[in-house]
């Protein structure tokens, strides 16, 4: 590592919270879609899980509304280096949908797909034991669509572009299968506690 | 590096809307921390500059790609930002960034103030294929403030080539003082003064008005353009919006947020 002549950079601060590399973005949520924000109502909004499972399923907005409430309370890190503490999610566990379709014990990974068609893969073992929500409520309000709303993935223990925004399902498969962004150079994973951000990292 | 878009992805998503699709690029110099010694700063506005560094082993950019740079403190501690790439794929061993320099901000306010040719900054990249432009295909680029910066690397990348493909550049600042590369621009640029504006030059936000000569009738190319969108949040959205209602396609909409 060089060292940059003259650079001091901000006061240290100690957060026991913040990843390596990422920095306290504090009242700023940045928006860092690739693709226009789709208009995209509630009553246009539909959620299916399938692929390998008992029974697939979809749900609509209202549907999806009958489900035990769920919160997240916590952080957030973008692989653009920001973090966000403290944000207040609502939505509900993707424990709850899962639980539905019955996944088979094949299945390892799923692809996430938005109604843009994005999509992001993740290990299973990221989306269960209430680790991961679809989330429509963010700090007591409707998620705004710029955000993702009228839903959004939410997998917070994982860099952002894994939470697709405008969630329209989640395919089950028995292998890994890159989406959009891990197709274009980022880590299959994620994890930003170890700094997982291009493949290769 | 190959121009092609990727092979469809073995799942297709079932969606009503359409992401444009990706460019490969190659991905083995993402991984790699570079060092990129300053050898040139060249003031564009009064708030922006043009910084010029050689990075011998460059593996090469497509125009629109962007880097991640790091600065590094005598006690480790680390500052890393995404910046856009300005100059064209030249091979020569240089690339150029410019920065606008954000009010307080810890990586742009030690280039306004600090840096000075022959300092040492660390950078990665190229990176993200998504945004760039292989200068394949008609492309309408529109930006505002230092958004303008990976849409000139593809403006200078087609003048460098001579290339024949359309290509037109709208670009949005708030008064001809802050314009980046005011002085470079030629026939394909259209600049949108939003607060003030040369004498006879209405001053306002960019608008359908500005649109549709590109968008209608003769000045649509064969084919439509792929139209690349770079700036804040709040531009982008307005942009794209505008770009949708005068019927660009949705999954031709290519938009890079500087967030
Ligand atoms: C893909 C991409 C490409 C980009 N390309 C360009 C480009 O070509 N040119 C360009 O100029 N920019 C570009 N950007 C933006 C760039 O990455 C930086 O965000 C920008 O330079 C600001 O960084 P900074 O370190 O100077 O400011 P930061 O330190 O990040 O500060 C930004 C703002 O937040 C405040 N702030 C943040 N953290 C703190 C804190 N801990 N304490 C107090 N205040 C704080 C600052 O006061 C300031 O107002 C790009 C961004 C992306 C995502």
């Amino acid at each position: 590592m060089n060292v940059t002549r003259g650079f001091t950079g901000r006061p240290r601060v100690h957060h026991p919270g913040l990843p390596p590399g990422q920095y306290d973005a504090g009242d700023d949520w940045p928006v860092l879609s690739a693709e226009v924000t789709p208009d995209l109502t509630p009553a246009d909004w539909t959620f299916r899980v399938d692929g390998l499972v008992g029974e697939p399923r979809t749900w609509d907005w209202d549907e999806a509304h009958t489900l035990p409430e769920s919160r997240y309370e916590g952080d957030i890190h973008c692989v653009t280096s920001w973090s966000k503490f403290g944000v207040r999610f609502g939505g509900v566990s993707l424990d709850a949908f899962l639980a539905a379709v019955r996944p088979d014990a094949a299945a390892t990974h799923a692809v996430a797909y938005s109604h843009t068609g994005y999509t992001t893969n993740l290990p299973l073992a990221d989306l269960t034991g209430g680790r991961a929500w679809i989330a429509w409520e963010y700090d007591g309000r409707p998620l705004t669509p710029e955000h993702g709303g009228p839903a959004r993935l939410l997998v917070p223990h994982l860099y952002f572009w894994k939470s697709a925004k405008w969630i329209a399902g989640l395919r089950l498969l028995d292998h890994d299968e890159p989406g959009f962004w891990e197709q274009n150079g980022y880590h299959e994973r994620g994890n930003p506690w170890e700094e997982q951000r291009y493949s290769g990292d | 590096m190959t121009d092609t878009f990727a092979a469809p992805a073995a799942f297709t998503p079932p969606t009503r809307f359409a992401v444009p699709g990706r460019i490969a690029v190659s991905n083995r110099s993402a991984a790699v921390w570079q060092t990129a010694t300053l050898t040139e700063i060249r003031r564009e506005t009064p708030q922006a500059a043009t910084f010029r560094f050689a990075v011998p082993a460059w593996a090469g950019h497509l125009p629109g790609q962007h880097l991640m740079l790091r600065l590094i403190a005598q006690d480790g501690y680390t500052a890393q930002r995404h910046y856009s790439i300005a100059s064209a794929p030249d091979d020569d061993g240089h690339i150029e960034l410019t920065l606008d320099h954000v009010a307080g901000g810890e990586v742009s306010g030690w280039f306004h103030t600090e840096a000075k040719p022959g300092d040492r900054v660390e950078v990665r990249g190229p990176l993200s294929g998504f945004f760039a432009w292989p200068g394949d295909r008609p492309a309408l680029l529109v930006g505002a403030g230092s958004g303008v910066v990976p849409l000139m690397s593809m403006v200078r990348h087609h003048r460098a080539r001579g290339l024949d493909v359309p290509l037109r550049l709208l670009v949005s600042a708030r008064g001809p003082e802050e314009l980046i590369y005011a002085r470079e621009y030629g026939a394909e640029t259209t600049p949108v003064f939003t607060r003030s504006a040369p004498r006879g030059v209405p001053a306002g936000r960019l608008a359908a008005a500005h649109l549709a000569p590109v968008l209608a009738g003769s000045g649509l190319p064969p084919g439509g353009w792929e139209a690349y969108v770079c700036g804040s949040n709040a531009f982008a959205e307005h942009a794209s919006r505008l770009l949708v209602a005068a019927g660009q396609p949705v999954d031709r909409i290519r938009i890079e947020r500087f967030g």
